[in-house]
């Protein structure tokens, strides 16, 4: 009898289950970005409520992938990047996926209101809104432009970070926002185009399924160059700074480069080397975002010291 | 009826179990934390308890030094 009552349970879901649909990688990239927005704001910030602010914002992030999961269980079933996430795994149903999506939602706005200040909270829940309702529930379905649209949620972070600080919104910040918002566009159609497959199947428009991969070639170029200004642009506001201008010439010209490259290749070279320049520029995207955001951590750091040279503030 | 033999799964959840325990200490001691700091910091949220205090008028103090 005990026996039998005991492997009832065989299927419990386990606490790394849970954490699992925080999707804890995104929230890395999330806790960074919104570090970076913090420590370079012009006012400082007390490091238990930096802390515990950094913290509320991912666990919103998080709480808006507990979201997606849920909605999204049918096409995560499909793709092989994600059938073996909890939800359509059968670790989790998706019922406790949403409950704990909602509850962690409220929990992190309403602990980062009461830790930081209102504005950062409400663009924390705007966030967490925007993905999880305009992103997963409208945009990815429906049309093409689902993840140019859709970056804009993964671009607020560092926006919460700054406003945790200064309780309002600057060029600063949205300049730190706009450089995730276009460079969200290039790295996600460059995985599209060596995981067209999958998209596909799932019935999900990516432009590479929509228009078909020349019309996708030629966007990640566009937006490479538009991003390219952004970068550079964000070197000459109160943030930038001589690392992040020699940072950001050398990456956007690695960028630009790949882009170009990716531009002028046609499908039958692509498939001939497994896509290997489509996923050299996929993981360069990565490596981009990253040491952007670092060189503006490096700068900050350093602006107190009178060696360094200043870069003029134009923005 | 007591189970007279360890499950698998009787392990799984304690493991489970530890780690949200911990989750939710480590929430209580930040919400600690965060309380001195507002309150260490926090000044302006100090109101009139039917006492004057010179912290909220500081005039009256400077009144009171000229007498």
């Amino acid at each position: 009898m005990s026996d039998a009552t005991v492997n009832d349970y065989g299927q419990d879901a386990q606490f790394d289950d849970y954490f699992a649909l925080l999707k804890p990688r995104v929230m890395s990239l999330v806790v960074f970005t919104a570090a970076v927005g913090l420590l370079v704001a012009p006012v400082g910030v007390n490091p238990v409520i930096g802390f515990a602010s950094i913290l509320f914002i991912a666990l919103g992030a998080g709480a808006s992938g507990a979201l997606n999961m849920w909605w999204d269980a049918d096409i995560d079933a499909v793709m092989k990047r994600t059938v073996k996430r909890p939800v359509p795994d059968g670790r989790v149903t998706p019922r406790n996926a949403m409950i704990m999506g909602l509850w962690l939602s409220v929990l992190s706005v309403g602990m980062l209101a009461l830790t930081a200040n209102f504005f950062a909270a409400g663009l924390l829940a705007f966030t967490i809104f925007f993905y999880a309702v305009v992103y997963t529930m409208f945009l990815k379905r429906s049309t093409p432009q689902n993840i140019v649209i859709g970056g804009a949620a993964g671009a607020f972070p560092p926006m919460v970070g700054w406003a945790v600080a200064t309780g309002g919104v600057s060029i600063e910040s949205v300049m730190m926002f706009a450089l995730i918002f276009v460079w969200t566009p290039p790295h996600f159609w460059a995985l599209s185009l060596f995981m067209n497959d999958d998209y596909t199947k799932a019935g999900v428009p990516m432009l590479t399924v929509t228009h078909g991969t020349r019309v996708t070639r030629n966007n990640i170029l566009g937006y490479t160059v538009v991003l390219a200004l952004v970068a550079l642009g964000t070197a000459f506001t109160s943030i930038g700074g001589p690392v992040y201008l020699v940072v950001a010439l050398v990456l956007n010209a690695l960028f630009l480069r790949g882009a170009f490259g990716l531009w002028r290749r046609e499908d039958s070279a692509a498939e001939a080397d497994k896509y290997a320049d489509e996923r050299k520029f996929f993981r360069l995207s990565l490596v981009y975002l990253f040491v952007h955001f670092a060189a503006l951590l490096v700068d900050a750091a350093l602006r107190g010291f009178a060696f360094m040279p200043q870069l003029p503030v134009v923005f | 009826m007591a189970l007279g033999k360890e499950h698998p799964l009787h392990g799984r959840r304690k493991r489970s179990n530890l780690m949200l325990g911990a989750v939710l200490g480590g929430f209580v001691a930040l919400v600690f934390a965060i309380t001195i700091v507002k309150m260490a910091g926090g000044n302006s949220m100090e109101g009139y308890d039917h006492t004057i205090r010179y912290s909220i008028d500081p005039e009256l103090k400077a009144t009171e030094a000229e007498q």
